[in-house]
């Protein structure tokens, strides 16, 4: 792609039969001009942060397939449609170059690249899927025949067991490895036999998301060598200020730093943990006193929080050893467990300095026996949230309320009602990370207690 | 067992009593009876051949330098821990083991460059220290059932609750096979209290850590922990054809039969409550509870009998109610699932570089070796039977048998010791298909090389 002042622009290679969807599979032989260089990565950024906004808010399928259409109808549209395929392309590719730099960069934008993906395949008619599903260039062929109806009984099955109440199997079937699509073989949405799953017409998005999300992380590794070895320099009087300049706004702290709320101390942590802490890990820490003990996901979950409020090594280290010398002695203590408190402060191994966990990493994880971490609000029973809520001193009014949101599956509108509850303010900007909920509780208790006397 | 044969022990050991009511733990392991077995009895050779998958170095097609790019890891004494360790051939692996004899040895990842000379590559450009080939594993262990088994908890296991991991076997193992197509299964005793899976097909050793998840995702169906009293939620108006085949074939049976003999699941009411509780309509789970608990004194049945019967009233109770609400459609399957279902360790199959314990290797705690199961005769392996250090330091003392197991003799059919049969069985029904099966496709890859190069000179 060649980024010049002038006016000039030649088609891009990569429309072939104007499919409505670019595939990004090789980047764009054309002319651009700087101003819009930024302004179109600016633009597709709002339709990203967007998708990532109705993530987080736990929006269905459904809803997301919406909010897509809207977000990008409202930032990406252009009345001439190739203008609008140039931007489109153009935008993925110059921000391909922002967010290659990091692995966390990279994580943000493959997953809301191959969202956005999915739910604008979602919205397309079955032949323009089909031919995007031809664009790949995957050689599956339709299962028809004998082979159909040898199958038919279990795939009905499939079907039932995926809601629908009559086993009428859809027309078209395709004949995949497995691999290829392994959301649909760990949801069990398919039939799987001998290695190949039956992909139904109407879940070729995972095929293509697949294909997508492999190729684009590929695409990143290649785009980041390219920058760190070539570019960055070439270009930094040009687009590497713009660059490095378009990917820090856009996501939010992640509290890998403590600010100057943050210095708890040992003495202090059990009221703290009274007062400030989030529902998700009041339980993990009380689950810590109780049973002198918290399984891998439980340390790393609570353990990060603590690093992110501001708990210093040295402190965290006597917290757990505290604990845990309770139950397995204070040798196992140090051979076991002390290596990775200090791992995840980034003293060993490959110094990461690992980031607390986000409320959508959180809600994503899954508790299995003797864990207690997750969040509440998806993971308990409806009793157990209820009793767990009733200690943290909501009414059964308020309780209503939050019930209500984690009916609907909105987890942390629930938790964010149940901090308005119990702090009885309102919290616009929405609960999205523990420590964002500790440092907003903090703020208030802090401006409730009136300044030590002189 | 173990108490037998210390009785009968030579004079190479300082105990002379006999052990008869607390067997101290260094009789069953200690750094004496492990220089033996890893000095005359460890198969070597097998381990070697196996993790070789046919790189042997006699074929032009072969890649010399496989073996060494694998990663193990050695547990001496004291928890001493020794990651990243690799070796070029089966000598140089059998030299470093007797050196130190580890308590334990991982069997972890092939990577892009031998381990123990990661730190002399960059980590730019391509030649990143990554993992490129790995078995897909899967670990049970007995004591994620702990709320489902009366008879022992913890590190305990018996003849009462081991049928929990001959079920999850046989479920496991008929879906890799009938579902994935996967052909080189070994499933291995743990040593205490659990098995390992490790499916060796090359298709299955290159998949993705995003594969491996969607396979273990795809066995999961126990999803909870105290928090959550119904950890197994069964939606839809049918099982998915998996698990209707897994609880129409095993599941089933084995929960009306030999959990109900060996638990007696609805006998109390600490136990039937528990069961209760996991029927999501308060107005059935009273109906039952008050049924139960009228009849609780007045029964002259045993525990078993009591059991059955509840089962059938909760069964009928059920099906005559079940539309209810869509969350009563499978409430029986759901018991049955929660009960008997696998539940498999997921964090030990999502990632490559994870490690796992050799076949072969010797429990620290218990002293047994751990020996491949047949999954196709897995009703018959008992846990408490597996030959133990000392089980095999006194056959070798009594010269009963053939004590050199790591030669290439494939005939041998004189060795007729304990382990022997293990190594015989591991041979035969693995590592054999395996190794055949490796050599055909180095030989048709390498064709294909060929072929490729030629048609290049054809301008």
């Amino acid at each position: 792609m060649e980024v010049i002042r002038s006016q000039k622009r030649t088609p891009s290679n990569d429309t072939v039969s104007n499919p409505k969807i670019p595939l990004y599979l090789t980047a764009p032989q054309m002319e651009v001009r700087l101003e819009e260089f930024e302004l179109f990565a600016i633009d597709r950024l709002r339709v990203l942060k967007g998708v990532s906004d109705g993530l987080a808010r736990g929006r269905n399928p459904k809803e997301m397939d919406d909010l897509v259409d809207t977000l990008w109808k409202e930032h990406m549209r252009d009345p001439d449609a190739s203008v609008m395929l140039n931007k489109d392309i153009i935008s993925h590719f110059v921000l391909r170059l922002v967010y290659c730099r990091s692995d966390e960069l990279k994580k943000w934008f493959l997953s809301m690249e191959t969202a956005l993906f999915r739910h604008r395949f979602r919205l397309q008619n079955f032949e323009a899927q089909r031919a995007i599903v031809g664009e790949f260039g995957l050689p599956y062929k339709a299962v028809t025949g004998a082979e159909l109806e040898g199958l038919k009984e279990r795939l009905g099955q499939v079907v039932r067991s995926l809601g629908q109440i009559s086993p009428t199997v859809e027309a078209v079937y395709y004949k995949v490895p497995f691999e290829e699509v392994p959301d649909l073989v760990a949801s069990r949405r398919v039939l799987i036999q001998k290695g190949f799953a039956f992909v139904a017409g109407s879940q070729l998005v995972s095929l293509v998301v697949t294909q997508f999300r492999s190729h684009i992380s590929k695409a990143l590794i290649l785009t980041n060598r390219k920058w760190t070895t070539t570019i960055r320099e070439r270009e930094k009087d040009r687009l590497t200020p713009i660059v490095e300049a378009l990917s820090t706004s856009y996501l939010g702290p992640d509290y890998s730093q403590s600010t100057e709320y943050a210095e708890i101390s040992l003495k202090d942590i059990d009221q703290v943990a009274k007062s400030s802490f989030p529902l998700c890990m009041r339980h993990l820490f009380e689950k810590v006193r109780e049973d002198h003990h918290l399984k891998h996901g439980g340390r790393m979950q609570l353990g990060l929080f603590l690093k992110g409020v501001g708990l210093k090594l040295d402190d965290a280290l006597a917290f757990w050893r505290a604990e845990f010398t309770k139950k397995v002695g204070s040798e196992r203590f140090d051979k076991e467990y002390a290596y990775s408190i200090r791992h995840n402060y980034g003293k060993e191994g490959k110094r990461t300095d690992y980031t607390p966990y986000a409320c959508q990493k959180i809600i994503l994880s899954a508790p299995g026996a003797g864990d207690h971490h997750g969040c509440p609000y998806r993971h308990f029973s409806e009793d157990n949230l209820r009793a767990a809520l009733g200690r943290m001193g909501l009414s059964s009014r308020g309780m209503e309320g939050v019930m209500d949101q984690v009916r609907n599956k909105h987890y942390q509108l629930a938790c964010t009602m149940t901090f308005e509850a119990v702090y009885g303010t309102s919290c616009d900007a929405g609960i999205n990370h523990p420590n964002q909920y500790f440092e907003e509780s903090q703020k208030i208790l802090k401006s409730k207690t009136p300044p030590a006397p002189v | 067992m173990v108490r037998e044969e210390a009785e009968r022990r030579g004079d190479d050991t300082m105990i002379d009593a006999p052990q008869i009511t607390n067997p101290k733990p260094e009789d069953f392991f200690n750094v004496h009876y492990l220089r033996i077995y890893y000095g005359n009895l460890f198969p070597y050779t097998d381990i070697h051949k196996w993790l070789s998958y046919g790189h042997d170095g006699k074929h032009p097609g072969c890649d010399e330098y496989y073996f060494g790019r694998r990663e193990f890891s050695f547990t001496l004494e004291n928890d001493v821990y020794l990651r990243y360790k690799s070796f070029k051939s089966v000598s140089s692996l059998e030299h470093a083991i007797k050196s130190c004899f580890p308590y334990k040895i991982d069997i972890g990842a092939v990577y892009s460059v031998d381990p123990d000379k990661r730190h002399a590559y960059s980590q730019t450009g391509t030649n990143v220290f990554t993992p490129v080939e790995r078995e897909l594993v899967f670990d049970i262990d007995i004591t994620d059932y702990d709320d489902v088994r009366y008879c022992c908890s913890g590190a305990d296991v018996c003849s009462k609750c081991w049928p929990l991991m001959t079920v999850a076997i046989k479920v496991i193992h008929t879906s890799l096979k009938e579902d994935f197509g996967f052909k080189h299964i070994l499933w291995v005793f743990s040593g205490r209290r659990g098995v390992h899976c490790w499916v060796c097909d090359p298709k299955a050793r290159r998949m993705t850590n995003e594969q491996r998840s969607a396979v273990a995702e795809y066995f999961r169906v126990y999803k909870g922990n105290e928090n959550n009293a119904r950890k197994v939620a069964l939606m839809g108006y049918s099982l998915h054809p998996f698990l209707a085949r897994s609880y129409v074939d095993f599941l089933k049976g084995f929960f009306e039969g030999e959990l109900q003999a060996n638990q007696s699941i609805f006998s109390t009411k600490d136990k039937y409550d528990k069961i209760l509780e996991m029927i999501s309509d308060e107005d059935i789970q009273s109906e039952l509870r008050e049924k139960w608990e009228k009849s609780a004194n007045r029964s002259s049945l045993s525990e078993e009998a009591i059991s059955l019967v509840r089962w059938d009233q909760l069964k009928n109770t059920l099906q005559s109610k079940k539309h209810k609400a869509p969350t009563l459609r499978m409430c029986v399957e759901e018991i049955v699932f929660t009960f008997a279902y696998p539940r498999i360790d997921l964090e030990v199959s999502k990632q490559m570089n994870h490690l796992l314990k050799a076949p072969f290797c010797v429990h620290p705690k218990t002293g047994r070796v751990c020996v491949p199961i047949d999954p196709n005769n897995c009703d018959e392996f008992d846990p408490l039977a597996v030959p133990t250090l000392s089980q095999l330091i006194e056959e070798i003392n009594s010269g009963g048998s053939k004590m050199d197991v790591d030669d290439d003799d494939d005939d041998d059919d004189t060795d007729t010791s304990i382990l022997g049969k293990s190594i015989k069985f591991f041979r035969s029904s693995f590592l054999e298909p395996l190794l055949k099966s490796c050599k055909e496709e180095i030989e048709s890859l390498y064709k294909t090389k060929i072929g490729k190069s030629k048609d290049s000179f054809s301008w």
